[in-house]
């Protein structure tokens, strides 16, 4: 399968990129690692004009800390997440669903800023940014903004992202020593999540529970009020709206985000 | 555009189409047909290569992303007559039937034991989760990585040795276990 026609443009820096994109508007797409794009495109459901190549740009990439916030560059490759000490010790949460997704050869090319601003709500890092309150940083031509991880994913496989913007940084707030689990049910060794679910921190969230990787606010509460993590993960399906496929239907993936969260709140990392 | 990129040591320029994927380019520019075009989707990881020393899904890497960085193919890492100490425990332990995922599996194998040299069969599973061998001969496979990491960290090679070396006994113009592992 081969994608239809575009012009490639290397950009050199994040300024570059971002004027690339001013200067080609809708007809064009930042690519990264390319593991979400190129196969749209292979398959003729992305048709760019123009392709923006920000996988040489070394500004955005990196694991560094601010204070006690973990900050991670938007093209830092799944791969040197799962095996950052830094991650490790200050979001173990991330490292383990940067682990999670896809397959060695997929990790080794894919970015963090391109599965978040990809934005499906099966994926592993959007449900793993909202568990950990997290927050993306978007740039403009008009300067650069911080947008919650709640606030960020606004529909299916649609974001906060306004034209024109980059992502070019991830925070994550730095919490050495949190008890943390993580879920994620498959069919087969390097499927999407049927269900998922993650907690850290008192925050629980759920992907391919709704439109985008929500969170489980019910049992948030029910665990705030002293209720134990069987009683909380009782209402883990709670004012979710999943969606029904060839592979579950809503009872079932209602089902699966109870026994998901419970297991997750035990701290059982799968 | 032109790309410059290292192929397997060899510096190489092209002039090539923005959307030429890596997979075409090896296959139909440099008449490497190793890296297989198996899916097309990113799944099943018969075009594996080397890039700059990790495994890729060269189906799913444009030409033009690979500017400036070195690739590598299962030809690259040895020969039917030098065969490197994956290709040769592929070929000691029977780790190939058909021979198609073959050098999708040697590659991600070298890659998986680049940055694990000892790793557990768990880990060789797992690190193989990106390749499929729709012979289903993955025990076979899984035993040739455990060799391969057994006498690249140990040296203690087993029966009949991992050095590669010469294959005999098989005509000339059949394909044998040992063109496959090294991906011809």
């Amino acid at each position: 399968m081969i994608p239809a026609s575009f012009d490639y443009l290397a950009a050199s820096s994040a300024a570059e990129a971002i004027a690339l994109l001013a200067e080609h508007g809708d007809d064009a797409k930042l690519l990264a690692g390319g593991h979400s794009l190129l196969p749209m495109m292979k398959l003729r459901l992305a048709t760019p004009e123009v392709l923006i190549d920000i996988g040489r740009v070394e500004e955005l990439s990196g694991i560094t800390t601010d204070g006690a916030d973990l900050v991670i560059g938007a093209t830092t490759r799944h791969a040197e997440l799962a095996a950052s000490a830094l991650v490790a010790e200050l979001a173990p949460l991330l490292a383990h669903a940067a682990a999670q997704v896809g397959d060695p050869q997929i990790r080794h090319r894919g970015t963090i800023g391109g599965s978040l601003a990809h934005a499906d709500p099966a994926a592993d890092l959007p449900m793993a940014l909202v568990a950990l309150g997290g927050s993306v940083v978007l740039r403009g031509p008009d300067g650069t903004r911080t947008v919650g991880a709640d606030d960020f994913f606004t529909g299916y496989f649609e974001t906060a992202l306004e034209p024109g913007e980059l992502l070019t940084a991830v925070r994550v707030p730095g919490a050495p020593g949190q008890a943390w689990g993580y879920q994620k049910f498959t069919r087969r060794a390097n499927d999407w999540a049927i269900v998922g679910a993650a907690a850290a921190g008192g925050r629980i969230a759920l992907a391919n529970m709704g439109p985008v990787p929500v969170r489980a606010r019910a049992a948030e509460e029910a665990l705030a009020g002293g209720a134990s993590p069987a009683q909380a993960a009782e209402l883990a399906a709670e004012g979710t709206s999943p969606g029904e496929d060839i592979h579950a239907d809503r009872a079932y993936r209602e089902h699966l985000a109870r026994v998901l969260t419970r297991r997750a709140l035990d701290g059982q990392a799968g | 555009m032109q790309v410059k990129l290292t192929v397997n040591g060899e510096p190489r320029s092209a002039d090539v189409e923005p959307r030429l994927l890596l997979v075409h380019y090896l296959r139909e520019h440099l008449g490497l047909r190793a890296a297989n075009v198996g899916c097309d989707t990113t799944s099943c990881g018969a075009c594996t290569v080397l890039l700059d020393g990790q495994s890729v899904k060269s189906c799913t890497v444009l030409t033009a992303q690979a500017q400036g960085q070195h690739v590598t193919t299962a030809e690259g890492v040895g020969t039917p007559a030098s065969m490197s100490v994956v290709q040769a425990a592929f070929r000691q332990e029977h780790g190939l039937q058909c021979g198609f995922c073959t050098p999708g599996m040697v590659m991600a194998a070298t890659s998986l034991l680049a940055e694990n040299p000892r790793p557990t069969e768990t880990q060789v599973r797992e690190g193989l989760e990106g390749n499929f061998c729709r012979c289903t001969g993955y025990h076979n496979i899984v035993r040739a990585v455990l060799a391969a990491s057994a006498a690249m960290t140990e040296g203690g090679l087993a029966e009949g040795g991992l050095s590669g070396g010469e294959v005999s006994g098989r005509p000339a113009e059949q394909a044998g276990p040992a063109d496959k592992a090294a991906g011809q």
